[in-house]
């Protein structure tokens, strides 16, 4: 037999299933697997490595179109399946594919545990701000106000950020992106590979036939340079057709300024961070909205904290030292024991 | 009330017990009295002296309820037996009672005649009031036709501690230790054993309360000793224990101990996801206290967390295994739906507690058997075992991940609160004599497909990792040989049939039943679970009244041995005594259109033998 693995070069056509594609022409989750299936072969893991896990939802069909192993599975309960297999086996690259229903209403309470654990997965939330798969009813990302198939009157759900309520439960790698913004999907979905600990991505995803035009005012042409940000570490924050605006911080309020008016320089803007000790920025961000502040994209928050499956291992690893492997024989035998001749 | 001098041993024992060769026994007191702990330890003792035992801990769900009430009121009851104890008994011979409480909740329980042995130093007006006692009962002649035997321990173990140095709170804890002095000196057994048990627990902790248990302990032998209070209980009571080695063991150590041997046996590791829940987590306790085992425990954020972390797990190639009880149980269903699509193998323990919703936590039924079987969406079929007495939780732990990974299925094994914290003597077995448990991961590429089928229409498992073995599995249905999604009509009722077949032929895996009594004729007595001793007893006694009855315990509950359809038959009445409202019934008359008598229980107590035998004499 040959001793040398040849590591094969893998391309983006090797990730890709016989599977036809099931969604909608036209939805944001297609650009979202393409940047996927283009990342994993430039990350030098053997493809028998990863495993993508997802629950229900559109969203969640992910892994039935990546030539990897796979596990689609009950709605919610993504995380939880992953984190089982991550800590089995923590030499395995393992991503959840997810929707704002699945990891947010039902799967609420597992989403925020793996971010407080910090174990290894990476999270990729598909946020189209509606139930798609049940054919549109709203999420809790839904808008006020929103018309959906069950508040045809408009939405009186107040939303939450999933970006602001990862940082709040204590996520080492925090980041949004925008389908149709490749680049910077591309950028972060990188980032969140090569990220220790757990790794969350929000994409705002166009789902065009539930909730079309969510996104629009942050990715028409016309009005995005004024409506969003991208996040660039150690630089302030500007935005604006011609580079001119920038946020500042008043007290603990932000607030847009233009650069060049009323003596304001760059020097007086809110400067990106994404090592701050703390989620205290990243979640300022995150509640940048629009149309009084610009919607940050890029990453908010990538800082080095103790990974689960790591100290899971250590501590495990330091009590088989003092006590040397298990042995069936010695636990069988153990505890206050007695002969009867 | 009997006057303080000499019992007789038959007065203790024989003519007061149905079973001439044990006696039983109860310590009582408030849930701050440490009774768990004394008679774990007098069990433990008596093990050691090769008596066989069989305990049963009833404590409040309250962690320490308001001193001397009687919500409060802690027990622990044990018998001691020559050989095959089997229960913890009906009615106590004797009961230890440490508080008014304690007797008032007691004393109807115990037999006519029984031995109270009372701490009449808690007996203060505030204490009786709490009780809800007019008078005092040690006084006002309500003891008579009992033999109770007051001392003081509370003022006893002050003074053997005045100068201890401890304060008066912590002498008072010490007066269980007195207690056990008593018992010690009352059933023959030297102090020093339990003396060097009382060191390796406290002396780290605290040398001073070490040293304090340890007088209080000599103080109530030495006193039991030198007043001559009791005679040893019974001289027919003679231990005869197989040889070997024992240890003692409670059902849900045993199990936890069943499925290590499981993960070594098969050289595959444990991981265990759980949420702690009464009385299941003590499985959670032991097995997280191994980690150098290639064990990996998980404490999740909620149930389902728990079984979805172990169904990972078990997608990841190591054995997959969740614990609960009823309620955790109610919320692991859809995910048992989703192991059963996946063809994964998953152990799923439901150590039962009286219900529905939190009912009686603490307390033992049986009453999950047709959730276990049926309770999912879809067809959707999965194998249940059940444990008979805390050492037989061992075999089930073991035999559960045995099927589970042979037929690449969630198995689900049931025991109950009673006897996951009862414990009994148990031999320890050779390591080498345990049977092996064989499993292979695929690994060949070539011609692989993720749901082809082995003989025992199992589909291959895989890690991955595996090169070449990259594929999809899902809870959606899937075609009966790509394994892809597929809605076909045809395919689905194919695949339904499939798993519903694979499952039955788990029936060929199941040992010929064994019956214990005649082989076929008036009466047979079907059980399953924590009631084998009762039964087992029951039936013993009802020979003793010329009465021959036949008795069948079941093990494999789903499916069920294919030779049990026949043995029914073979029987005018078919008798199924069960701490539910009849759940076995059901499916037996389902599975085999036979009429059967239930006997059912729900008042979260183990049946006592006076009542199935009762049963039994009425139908023989
Ligand atoms: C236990 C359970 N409840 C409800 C459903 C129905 N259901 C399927 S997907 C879904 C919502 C999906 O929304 P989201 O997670 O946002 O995914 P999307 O389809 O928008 O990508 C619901 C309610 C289900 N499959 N399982
Ligand atoms: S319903 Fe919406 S989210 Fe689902 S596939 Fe269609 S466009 Fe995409
Ligand atoms: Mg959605």
């Amino acid at each position: 037999m040959n001793k040398t693995i040849e590591l094969k070069v893998l391309s983006k056509k090797d990730f890709e299933t016989d599977q036809d594609v099931r969604w909608c022409p036209g939805c944001g989750d297609y650009a979202v697997l393409s940047q996927v299936q283009k990342l994993l072969p430039t990350l030098g893991i053997p493809r028998e490595n990863f495993a993508f896990i997802s629950g229900i939802g559109c969203s969640s069909r992910f892994p039935y179109y990546m030539e990897t192993y796979g596990l689609h599975s009950i709605h919610g309960r993504a995380p939880a399946i992953a984190t089982g297999l991550k800590l089995s086996r923590p030499e395995l690259s393992v991503w959840v594919a997810t929707g704002d229903g699945d990891a947010l209403a039902i799967g609420g309470n597992h989403f925020i545990h793996a971010m407080r654990r910090n174990i290894g997965l990476k999270i990729v939330l598909l946020n189209n701000r509606i139930y798609g798969l049940t054919k549109g009813q709203f999420s809790p990302t839904s808008i006020i106000g929103q018309k959906t198939k069950s508040t045809p009157y408009g939405n009186v759900d107040r939303p939450f950020s999933p970006t602001a309520l990862a940082l709040g439960a204590g996520a080492t790698f925090v980041a949004r992106a925008l389908d149709t913004d490749l680049p910077t999907l591309g950028n972060v979905l990188k980032r969140a590979a090569e990220h220790r600990g757990t790794a969350f991505v929000e994409v705002c995803q166009n789902c065009n036939v539930f909730n079309d035009g969510a996104y629009a005012t942050l990715t028409d042409k016309a009005t995005r340079d004024d409506t969003r940000v991208i996040l660039e570490h150690g630089k302030p924050i500007i935005f604006g057709k011609n580079r001119d605006k920038g946020v500042r911080l008043n007290g603990l309020k932000p607030e847009v300024v233009t650069i060049g008016e009323n003596g304001i320089t760059e020097a007086d803007l809110l400067v990106h961070d994404e090592t701050v000790p703390g989620s205290i920025l990243g979640v300022l961000l995150s509640q940048f909205e629009g149309p009084a502040l610009p919607v940050p994209f890029g990453i908010f928050r990538a800082v080095e904290e103790p990974v689960y499956e790591d100290l899971y291992a250590e501590q495990a690893a330091s009590v088989r030292s003092q006590k040397g492997q298990g042995n069936l024989e010695a636990l069988l035998n153990g505890g206050n024991t007695w002969e009867i001749a | 009330m009997n006057t303080m001098g000499k019992l007789s041993a038959a007065a203790v024992v024989g003519q007061q017990t149905d079973e001439p060769d044990s006696i039983v026994i109860r310590f009582v007191g408030d849930s701050g009295d440490g009774m768990q702990l004394t008679g774990s330890e007098f069990s433990k003792i008596m093990g050691r002296a090769g008596f066989d035992f069989a305990t049963h801990p009833d404590y409040p769900p309250e962690i320490s309820a308001p001193a001397g009430t009687l919500y409060g009121v802690s027990g622990f009851q044990i018998k001691l037996a020559a050989e095959g104890a089997l229960t913890s008994g009906d009615k106590p011979d004797m009961l230890v009672v440490m508080n008014p409480a304690a007797l008032k909740t007691n004393l109807p329980d115990a037999k006519v005649g029984a031995t109270l042995i009372i701490n009449s130093g808690t007996f203060t007006q505030s204490n009786l009031d709490k009780a809800g006692y007019a008078g005092n009962p040690l006084e006002d002649g309500s003891l008579d036709g009992y033999r109770a035997f007051p001392v003081d321990m509370t003022g006893l173990t002050a003074a053997s501690l005045a100068d201890s140095g401890l304060s008066k709170k912590e002498v008072g804890r010490c007066k269980n230790y007195f207690a056990l002095g008593i018992m010690l000196s009352l059933f023959d057994q030297e102090p020093e054993v339990e003396i060097e048990d009382i060191k390796r627990k406290f002396a780290k902790k605290d040398p001073k309360i070490a040293e304090a248990n340890i007088t209080a302990l000599r103080a109530g032998f030495g006193y039991a000793e030198a007043t001559e209070l009791f005679v040893p209980p019974s001289q027919s009571l003679r231990p005869q224990s197989a040889p070997g080695k024992y240890r003692s063991l409670s059902g849900n150590q045993a199990t936890a101990l069943g499925f290590v041997t499981a993960s070594e046996k098969s050289g595959v590791p444990l991981f265990l996801g759980s949420y702690p829940i009464t009385p299941a987590t003590d499985i959670l306790h032991e097995l997280a206290a191994l980690k150098h085992f290639n064990i990996t425990t998980f404490q999740a954020e909620d149930e389902i967390g728990g079984i979805c972390s172990a169904i990972g797990a078990a997608y990841g190639g190591v054995l997959g295994l969740t614990t609960t009880s009823g309620p955790g149980m109610a919320l692991k269903t859809e995910a048992m739906g989703l192991a059963v699509m996946l063809e994964l193998p998953l152990v799923i323990v439901n150590v039962q507690r009286g219900g529905p919703s939190t009912g009686l936590p603490t307390k033992v039924e049986q009453s999950d058997l047709l959730q276990a079987v049926y309770g999912r969406n879809g067809e959707c079929p999965v194998p249940v075992i059940a444990a008979r007495s805390p050492a037989d939780c061992f075999e089930c732990a073991f035999e559960a991940f045995r099927l589970a990974t042979k037929y690449m299925t969630p198995v689900i094994l049931l025991t109950d609160g009673g006897i996951a914290n009862a414990a009994e003597p148990w031999r320890i077995p050779d390591v080498s004599s345990l049977p092996e448990m064989k499993v292979t991961f695929r690994t060949d590429p070539e011609g692989f497909m993720p749901y082809a089928r082995d003989e025992n229409l199992a589909r291959p498992w895989v890690r991955p990792g595996t090169p070449g073995l990259e594929h999809r599995v899902g809870g959606l249905e899937k075609d009966f040989s790509s394994g892809n999604i597929s809605q076909v009509p045809a395919n689905h009722q194919h695949m339904v049939e499939t798993r519903a077949a694979k499952v039955a032929g788990i029936a060929k895996d199941i040992p010929p039943t064994q019956i214990d009594g005649p082989s076929e004729g008036d009466l047979l007595i079907v059980s399953w679970g924590g009631t084998f001793g009762s039964v087992t007893k029951a039936r013993d006694a009802a020979e003793k009244f010329g009465k021959s009855v036949a008795h069948v315990h079941l093990r494999h509950l789903n499916p069920l041995p294919p030779d049990l359809g026949d043995i029914l038959k073979r029987y005018k009445t078919v008798l199924v005594p069960e701490l539910n409202l009849g759940q076995l019934s059901r499916l037996l008359r389902d599975a085999y259109l036979c009429d059967v008598v239930s006997l059912s229980k729900v008042q979260g107590k183990p049946f006592m033998v006076a009542e199935i035998l009762h049963r039994i004499l009425e139908l023989a």
